[in-house]
């Protein structure tokens, strides 16, 4: 475990700091001051101290951007804003290292060919995911589970994805596997779509709502939120 | 400094075959993405009538290979994996055998260049035999432009090169430059 990450992570730990933090991420654009402040019911001065805070730890980029329609001279100096930083902070007490492991695993099923069988077990596990609801496979009954449409979204997002929406469609902000699949992106992006279709079909859902639908800088699938796919 | 990137993939049946359609059909919108990219430079095509053409060559039937040139890694990457190239790329096994020995091969050419099939076709078989180099690598064992000037000695990254042939000059001297490490590449 490295330091700095230990010391990013523990910058968290004040809750209107941590608030500041998830109304910055889950926007997926830079953020002003004066809009983190209104978002999280703080005053200005005390939003932007927390800011500074997230730069300091290394969680936010600072940039600076002209807010509002006015440009040219006389529209101001530019306002400074905040985005989520790149890099990822892991923390494990005691010291794990299941990346470095599911990087090697990873390499041996590309060179076995395996990947309809990882596929394979990623549905299983995505079954599994959502909570022991919904048959095992060939009895996903829908009839059985009128499920609130929160819920797929509420799964998503403990399992990490940030799913937001878009032209009827969840998609996902954030790649929970980003490192594997920066590595072995044809076969983690298929194991996650499995995974996805597998959360469907333990929802009780049409497991393919879910499809592959890749965008830089996000995950790689998208899931329709009514039922035309 | 451009980046060339040629990947082969061996058929399970006939180009013209049924089990094979499907591919075809998506041979057009697929290279239209791939086309209308940001950092796509080149694409070999064997016509500019018939988007369903694939590049002919001697290299045998039941071989389909892409040859194209990006501006950048990055580039490159986002049509491979983050375009609708992806779930195509993800229903290979489909249409395309498994081979064991590395089937794609990206290396830098000076800008402006258009590279030859054999050239591609020779960087591949560089990559089997050698493995991943300046010369010759992948996305996974990815060399910078830099590398292809200081031999084995610099993995610095694209300063060197910044300082020395500024991206964009003449082909010459980018050329010449590639030279020590091309010979370094064949000890």
């Amino acid at each position: 475990m490295n330091g700095d990450d230990l010391s990013a992570v523990a910058a968290l730990n004040d809750p209107v700091r941590r608030a500041v933090y998830e109304y910055v991420v889950a926007q997926g654009r830079e953020v002003g001051r004066n809009e983190a402040a209104e978002a999280v019911g703080v005053q200005r001065t005390l939003a932007a101290f927390h800011l500074d805070k997230l730069v300091e730890a290394g969680l936010l980029e600072p940039g600076f951007k002209r807010l509002g329609d006015r440009t040219g001279p006389g529209s101001g100096r530019p306002a400074k804003v905040y985005r989520r930083a790149p890099g990822e902070r892991q923390v494990s007490v005691p010291p794990r290292d299941y990346r470095t492991l599911a990087l090697v695993l990873a390499e041996a099923v590309d060179l076995l060919g395996g990947d309809e069988r990882a596929a394979e077990a990623a549905r299983r596990a995505g079954r599994r995911f959502a909570g022991g609801r919904g048959g095992p496979a060939g009895r996903g009954d829908a009839a059985q589970g009128p499920e609130p449409s929160e819920e797929l979204g509420a799964v998503l997002g403990r399992r990490g994805y940030e799913p937001y929406e878009e032209d009827g469609r969840l998609r996902l902000r954030n790649c929970p596997f980003h490192v594997l699949a920066e590595e072995h992106p044809v076969l983690v992006c298929s194991m996650n779509l499995a995974l996805c279709r597998g959360l469907l079909e333990g929802l009780g859902r049409d497991p393919e709502r879910a499809r592959s639908d890749p965008r830089p800088g996000e995950c790689c699938v998208s899931l329709s939120i009514n039922n035309d796919n | 400094m451009h980046l060339a990137q040629l990947n082969v993939a061996r058929l399970r049946a006939p180009l013209d075959s049924p089990e094979i359609a499907e591919f075809v059909a998506l041979l057009e919108p697929i290279n239209k993405i791939s086309d209308g990219s940001p950092g796509f430079v080149w694409r070999l095509k064997e016509s500019e009538d018939d988007p369903q053409a694939t590049v002919q060559h001697a290299y045998g039937d039941d071989l389909v290979i892409n040859f194209s040139v990006w501006e950048s890694r990055e580039t490159l990457w986002n049509f491979v994996y983050r375009s609708a190239h992806l779930p195509v790329l993800q229903r290979r096994r489909e249409w395309f055998l498994h081979v064991a020995e590395p089937y794609a091969v990206m290396w830098w050419i000076p800008e402006g260049h258009v590279p030859a099939l054999a050239e591609g076709m020779e960087r591949l078989e560089l990559l089997r035999r050698e493995g991943p180099t300046p010369r010759a690598f992948t996305f996974k064992d990815f060399h910078d432009a830099g590398d292809l000037l200081g031999g084995p000695g610099s993995s610095g990254g694209g300063d060197v090169l910044d300082g020395a042939a500024p991206s964009g000059g003449p082909y010459g001297s980018s050329e010449a430059a590639s030279l020590p490490a091309a010979a370094e590449a064949r000890k």
